[in-house]
């Protein structure tokens, strides 16, 4: 079973008493609404830390697993729109049909002609007029659902079943999207397979950006349906309205007044409606991030997390032992692209829209490598620990560098073109802290805050 | 034949022109990130931010002259500016190289190690670069801006398309023209360029001949300051400057980089010329050009775009992912992957 170190229960102390400081010093709403996200950013980074800590396998591809994750959540949680249906889905059939010809056509030439230069110009060809013939079905398909209600429709919709599904789905949406590159990529030396992914990743982000029909693209979905109920349905409940009075019922018998009374009543619903929601999104993103954990867990401490670390520390001899490096590779780069798919959907989940303008490098992918790193790659815990204190300081950066700044520039009167620009640019100064703490974690522990642990047996 | 002739200007002013001058600034972006590959081995991410900070100390310089009222007539007052921009970037790359870089080259730490430090690097200059000069979109090219406009074009020679000839893209091929003669010229001519040649191509064999390694690496971070400087100040010069695009810049010019062949430098000129090409052929529309040269009978109806402009940067991967599969070394063979 699982033991911690003595290191490593100071280490989840820590993670609890910042959420309880800044719930004590900014307010239990913003400490849960970060906390939220450092649970979201903690499966990210076990995602990654499983394939890059485990294997050595790298993955710079986070961003468009990501946003697989995110399309799952729309795909399954969004009602189906009939009209789209009818007036592009039969074009959109024909042309995918067309697709699986085309590629079983290649696939078929590639078995039979021998000759390479052949198969080239073969394949060439038929790749071109195929692409011709189905772009025009497809193109007319297309079009005709964008023009169905532009302006809240568009596009084909979704299932229309509870969103809480799409977090399976978004892992599997991420996995079949990592097996395509896994099977492309995979055979490149670590820096070139880091840039390729980066490159793959964004094409699967511009086509979601594109791609009308299918994602609404830079139109963005909103109001997708919560896994939780709504502030204002809890507002009107009346099992709700009775435990925040049971909850506060020393406050509220001190005031006397029945409408002061009544009016406090108001606000402590209001307020903890809003707390309530984003506790009931902790509690239900915390299952799964500890069930990820214990999987995660359990598969390290298994002869086949064995065999991965061997893979990784020395390729050629798990090689010469019998090991399919090949497939285990793979096998490791999608499971790892799966559970950052799942992350994807939490996150449109948790934000009730999704915007494929969102997804940037720099914040879905860098970041989460910084996670990583800092936290102590080939340790889950170590992950865990990244995705909270990373994501942590990014969000308080802000005010931690506005309290700097005004501290250092108090000599100087407030409309001061110098204090005025730096206060102005209080947001870039996170960039700074990231690329410090990065640099500063290689340098000085390169191995991360929580460290492997070196199993010996 | 007229037609003939129109429709070759519709492919000059729109594909020929642009493609080149895209492609110089790529070419020389992939330069850089070569020479930091070849000599210190590894795939420097922070190349794009250099290329930023480069343009920012440009643009900064340029205003300073501006308000100095010193200028260089028809020429935009930027190329004034571009010598201190150079130096600057030259002192970048020197410091973040004593700071961060060195440690890890003695180390002897693997590629993949050095990538992610030069994630950190790109990070901290990302940082300094938005505090400087923010995020907007900053336009600061001055002087005449056309050569020659599209109307005057069409009176002089009296067809029905006009080509018209940005100056900031005549700039961009002429200092790239200086710019790849003067680097060739290093490598092949002199000693130190043959040194860094030597070292590039065995460190060990190197080192034995009596080659310091340090100094090696000092001429390479001028050459990569040299070369992001100007490229990062040309794409801002022909476009508009603003921080956020070099994030994106840098996967094509990795593409271009690789897809020429990794660690050779012709190799990467030429890339840059094969990605801004393809990006700009596979989107533009071809319509217009089948118009003239097609009979009107079997003119084309739809736009004849192979894809959408959306997808723009998307080609520049799917080239470097076909490349990757067919021939993994690149167009000129470089390092073997």
């Amino acid at each position: 079973m699982m033991k911690f170190e003595r290191y490593e229960w100071l280490a989840i102390t820590i993670m609890i008493s910042l959420f309880i400081f800044v719930g004590f010093i900014q307010g239990w709403s913003v400490s849960l609404v970060i906390l939220n996200m450092c649970i979201i950013s903690a499966i990210m980074t076990m995602g990654v830390n499983i394939s890059w800590g485990y294997a050595g396998v790298i993955n710079f591809g986070v961003m468009g697993f990501l946003a697989m994750g995110g399309l799952a959540a729309v795909l399954v949680s969004y009602p189906p729109i009939a009209e789209s249906w009818q007036a592009g889905g039969r074009g959109l059939g024909i042309s995918f049909a067309l697709f699986i010809v085309l590629v079983i056509a290649v696939i078929y030439i590639n078995k039979t002609v021998i000759q390479k230069r052949n198969r080239y110009i073969l394949n060439s060809l038929i790749i071109f007029f195929g692409i011709l013939i189905i772009r025009h079905f497809y193109l007319n398909a297309t079009h005709n659902i964008e023009d169905v209600n532009p302006a809240i429709a568009g596009f084909l919709g979704g299932l229309g079943l509870p969103i809480i599904f799409s977090w399976i789905v978004g892992g599997l949406f991420a996995a079949g999207v990592a097996f395509i590159i896994g099977k492309v990529a995979l055979g490149l030396r670590s820096d070139y397979l880091a840039i390729v992914t980066l490159g793959i990743s964004e094409i699967v982000v511009s086509v979601l950006k594109h791609e009308e029909w299918l994602s609404r693209g830079v139109k963005n979905v909103i109001g997708l349906k919560r896994p939780v109920p709504y502030e204002i349905d809890l507002q009107n409940a009346d099992w709700f309205i009775n435990l925040v009075t049971y909850l506060n019922s020393s406050k509220l018998n001190n005031i006397i007044d029945v409408s002061d009374r009544q009016q406090v009543l108001n606000n402590l619903i209001i307020d903890g409606s809003g707390i309530f929601v984003k506790l009931s999104y902790a509690i239900l993103f915390l299952i799964v991030m500890l069930i990820i954990f214990y999987f995660a867990n359990k598969a390290q401490l298994s002869p086949w997390g064995r065999m991965m670390r061997a893979i990784r520390d020395n390729e050629t001899a798990a090689n010469a032992m019998g090991k399919d490096v090949v497939k285990q590779h793979l096998i490791i780069f999608v499971i790892g692209a799966a559970i950052v798919g799942v992350a994807g959907a939490m996150l449109v989940t948790l934000d009730g829209l999704f915007t494929p303008s969102g997804y940037r490098p720099l914040r879905f992918t860098f970041i989460i490598w910084i996670m990583v790193i800092v936290g102590g790659s080939g340790n889950n815990l170590g992950a865990i620990f990244g995705g909270f204190v990373i994501w942590f300081s990014w969000i308080e950066a802000a005010p931690l560098t506005t309290f700097i700044i005004n501290q250092l520039t108090v000599g100087l009167e407030p409309t001061n073109a110098l204090k005025l620009h730096l206060l102005d640019s209080v947001p870039y100064f996170r960039y700074l802290f990231m690329g410090l703490i990065l640099l500063l974690i290689l340098r000085y522990r390169p191995k991360g805050i929580i460290p492997e642990k070196v199993r010996h047996s | 034949m007229i037609d003939f002739l129109n429709s070759i200007i519709v492919l000059l002013n729109f594909i020929i022109i642009p493609g080149i001058s895209y492609g110089s600034q790529l070419a020389l972006g992939a330069l850089g990130v070569t020479f930091v590959y070849a000599i210190l081995r590894f795939a420097n991410f922070a190349h794009g931010e250099i290329m930023s900070f480069g343009a920012m100390i440009t643009i900064l310089f340029t205003w300073f002259f501006q308000s100095q009222n010193i200028g260089l007539g028809i020429l935009p007052t930027a190329l004034l500016a571009l010598p201190v921009g150079i130096i600057a970037t030259i002192i970048l790359c020197i410091i973040s190289d004593k700071f961060v870089f060195q440690y890890y080259r003695y180390q002897k730490s693997v590629p993949v190690v050095l990538a992610m430090v030069s994630i950190g690097v790109m990070f901290v200059i990302n940082a300094i670069i938005r505090i400087i000069i923010g995020t907007e979109t900053i336009k600061f090219s001055d002087g005449q801006k056309f050569i020659m406009k599209a109307k005057q074009f069409k009176v002089m020679t009296g067809f029905n398309e006009g080509l018209a000839l940005k100056s900031s893209q005549v700039i961009t091929i002429f200092i790239t023209i200086l710019l790849l003669t003067f680097t060739f010229w290093f490598l092949q001519k002199t000693k130190t360029g043959k040194s860094m040649r030597a070292f590039s191509d065995n460190e060990d064999l190197a080192l034995l001949s009596g080659i310091n390694p340090d100094r090696v690496v000092f001429t390479t971070w001028i050459i990569v300051g040299i070369l992001a400087c100007v490229a990062g100040s040309l794409y801002g010069l022909d476009k508009s400057y603003k921080p956020i695009i070099y994030l994106n810049l840098v996967l094509p010019i990795f593409a271009s980089a690789i897809v020429g062949g990794i660690g050779s430098p012709f190799g990467a000129v030429v890339g840059g010329y094969v990605i801004a090409f393809s990006e700009i052929m596979v989107t533009y529309a071809y319509k217009k050009f089948f118009v003239y040269l097609l009979p009107s009978s079997i003119e084309p109806t739809g736009l004849v775009q192979l894809l959408s402009t959306d997808y723009k940067f998307a080609v520049s991967f799917s080239i470097l992912v076909i490349v990757l599969l067919i021939r993994p070394s690149g167009i000129f063979k470089g390092r073997v992957l």
